[in-house]
């Protein structure tokens, strides 16, 4: 399921640079068009859903366009949002690109973000330079969520054990690992509210970009997705990635190191994970409590397949699913629905978009003269 | 600990496997029909919320839960035929769509089942293994469900029609080997699209033992991952409908250990041992995992362990 970029066919090699890029186009429309028409389609079959119920689907996406992109407030929230988005949806691209579907983003930004929050205490205490202790606990958050989803890698590598499951199972074990050290030996007992570690205090987080409200972690997503898309697309690393996502086999036959590939990729998009833990902490909460699991890393799953698992197409699809998620709360307020129903418009979502996997290859608009017997 | 604190915890122990097992067994008995026929369906986690809902709400509205089980099952089968069919689409990858399905179904069941969060349901009855020692403990903590009957009779049942019917070779066949069932007629599609359903209705009955028996209310926290558990408990079991009835009464036993031990005042490492099943089925997935046995017993058609 992860595509690797399709050689050119030879026709297309000899032909022109015009014809070129026009065939580039006509190959790319199609990776365009198709998800969009998913969308499309769920947004047809929501609406039947909330005319079932009574309520007006008009009125819903005038609320999800004003709540999460109609004013300057709104649209800064949302994209205050979609910088985990983006971040836990790196933590599926990058191992979807080797071949490896791994669900468990939710628990590397839980920890990450738990990790950077622990790693914060003594600093604080002993007031260290901001700068410095951001950056320690930058780097905690990525080695804790890069090391938690590097074992996923290397039980599948290792051990053949199906990473899917496993990245899920290490989600609930992460949480109850913070759970445990949040109610108990390093809860901050001032705070008898909510079990949370000790705050790090407002001269310790991360402000915001200047002249907007939005915190840094926007920045670092995009330039890490565009990183990430150049480390995958124009580099040797990058291609040994495709080359084994596509044909195992064929990659150690060719003396590819799989495995450490395998084991690299999970890492890195672990680090992803836990650098939006980071940011949680670090930016919006001041603290780790169990408002760290709030489903950013399953709707991360969401937006990369949308993206097709394309670094820098996961940048407008989390940018819009951080819109839909910023709406929700005005959605249940304004039309009487239950919180869960950005959960049922997120699986519609995705249900509809891989029925529409079937689709590709079937339209001839979209065929390159010659290629039309490639499936 | 002292001696009759063992006591407790072992008598805890055995009870919870009765009493936790049933969704695992269900789920996985499920999900090893649905592989058996060479197919995975990882959206059962979704499937099982979905179906606790479901039997919550009919058995709050018709006063009957096992009118609730029933549904239960109908919204199951419901899910697994969705997932049956969409699979059946030509480059559509199973495992995407079940995590896509688990979404979906968990997503639905919160929807729909907000206003049952507050209510109470009818229950299912239950009756005693313990009774005849006369000692009120015991007889509470051996308190069973005829859903666990049912769950044990239907595993014996799968395992006999597997060996024994022509269904049960046709099934295989299916998972072992799509060409061979070709050759012989067997539509592939369509016996998968079956097996996914029928799989779903069970994955759905077990959802309906968590609200409507233990821990017997409906709330959004109700299964955390234990569907997803089961899934993995098959690989474990290595597809054996015998084997999964007996891996998920260990199961149960291991998601008792932290209530057990909490009921004699350890209270320490509680969420260690609220994680202990996850942390268990990791484990068994990594003891299991390419082992050679596992490699023989495997449906040849199976995505799940390639």
């Amino acid at each position: 399921m992860a595509d690797i970029a399709e050689p050119l066919h030879p026709t297309a090699i000899t032909s022109n640079r015009m014809g070129d890029l026009s065939i580039r186009l006509r190959r790319g429309a199609e990776y365009v068009v198709i998800p969009l028409l998913a969308l499309g389609i769920t947004a047809v079959l929501f609406s039947i859903l909330l005319l079932a119920l009574g309520k007006s689907p008009a009125e819903f996406f005038q609320l999800v366009e004003r709540g999460g992109f109609g004013t300057s407030f709104s649209l800064q929230n949302t994209l205050q949002r979609s910088s985990p988005l983006i971040l836990t949806a790196l933590c599926v691209a990058l191992p979807a690109r080797i071949g490896l579907v791994i669900i468990g983003g939710e628990g590397a930004l839980v920890l990450g973000g738990f990790a950077s929050a622990v790693v914060a205490i003594p600093l604080v205490v002993g007031h260290a330079p901001p700068l410095l202790t951001l950056c320690l606990m930058a780097l905690t958050g990525m080695l804790i969520g890069g090391f938690w989803i590097g074992i996923v890698g290397y039980l599948r590598y290792a051990r053949g054990v199906n990473e899917t499951i496993s990245s899920l199972l290490m989600t609930y074990i992460g949480i109850a690992i913070m759970n445990f050290f949040v109610e108990g030996s390093l809860r901050d007992l001032t705070n008898p509210n909510k079990p949370s570690t000790m705050p790090i205090g407002d001269a310790y987080m991360v402000g915001h970009m200047p002249g907007t409200d939005v915190h840094w972690g926007l920045l670092t997503g995009v330039v890490l997705a565009i990183a990430l898309y150049i480390l995958l697309s124009r580099t040797t690393f990058g291609f040994a990635v495709r080359v084994a996502g596509g044909n195992a086999r064929a990659a150690l036959a060719q003396g590819l190191p799989v495995g450490k590939l395998i084991i690299i990729c999970c890492a890195i998009a672990g680090a992803c994970a836990g650098l939006a833990g980071f940011f949680e902490v670090a930016a919006i909460q001041g603290r780790a409590n169990a408002s760290l699991a709030a489903g950013y890393g399953y709707t991360g799953i969401l937006v990369s397949f949308l993206a097709r698992h394309n670094p820098l197409a996961i940048i407008p699809v989390a940018i819009l699913f951080g819109g839909i998620v910023a709406s929700g709360g005005l959605i249940e307020r304004r039309m009487g629905l239950p919180d869960a129903t950005v959960l049922v418009l997120q699986g519609m979502t995705f249900v509809v978009l891989l029925m529409s996997e079937t689709l590709y290859g079937r339209f001839k608009i979209f065929q390159v003269h010659g290629a039309a017997d490639r499936t | 600990m002292n001696e009759s604190a063992y006591v407790i915890v072992i008598v805890a122990l055995i009870g919870g496997a009765l009493r936790v097992s049933t969704p695992f067994m269900f789920v996985a008995l499920g999900e090893c029909l649905t592989e058996k026929s060479g197919r995975v369906n990882l959206g059962l986690e979704g499937t099982l919320v979905l179906g606790a809902m479901t039997s919550y709400a009919i058995s709050y509205n018709s006063g009957s839960p096992w009118l609730g089980v029933l549904a239960a099952g109908c919204a199951g089968s419901v899910l697994g035929a969705m997932h049956g069919y969409i699979c059946k689409l030509p480059k559509v990858n199973d495992i995407a769509v079940g995590i896509a399905m688990m979404l979906f179904g968990t997503g639905v069941a919160f929807f729909f089942g907000k206003p049952y969060i507050q209510p109470s349901a009818p229950q299912l009855g239950s009756f005693s293994l313990g009774a005849w020692t006369g000692n009120k403990e015991i007889a509470t903590a051996l308190q069973i469900n005829p859903l666990l009957i049912v769950g044990i009779l239907v595993g014996l049942a799968m395992a006999w029609a597997f060996a024994n019917t022509k269904w049960g070779l046709i099934v295989r066949m299916t998972g072992d080997s799509a060409p061979a069932a070709k050759a012989m007629g067997v539509s592939v599609d369509l016996v998968r699209f079956l097996s996914t359903t029928a799989g779903g209705f069970l994955a759905g009955v077990g959802g309906a033992f968590l609200s409507l028996y233990y821990p017997g209310s409906w709330n959004q926290g109700l299964s955390s991952g234990q569907g997803l558990m089961a899934v993995a408990l098959v690989i474990f079991a290595r597809w054996s409908p015998i084997r999964c009835v007996i891996a998920a009464l260990l199961f149960g036993a291991a998601g008792a250990i932290g209530p057990a031990l909490q009921s004699v005042g350890i209270t320490q490492g509680y969420y260690f041992f609220n994680a202990a099943p996850y942390i268990l089925t990791l484990f068994i997935m990594i003891a299991s995992a390419g082992s050679k046995r596992a490699a023989r017993d495997v449906p040849g058609e199976l995505s799940i362990t390639k």
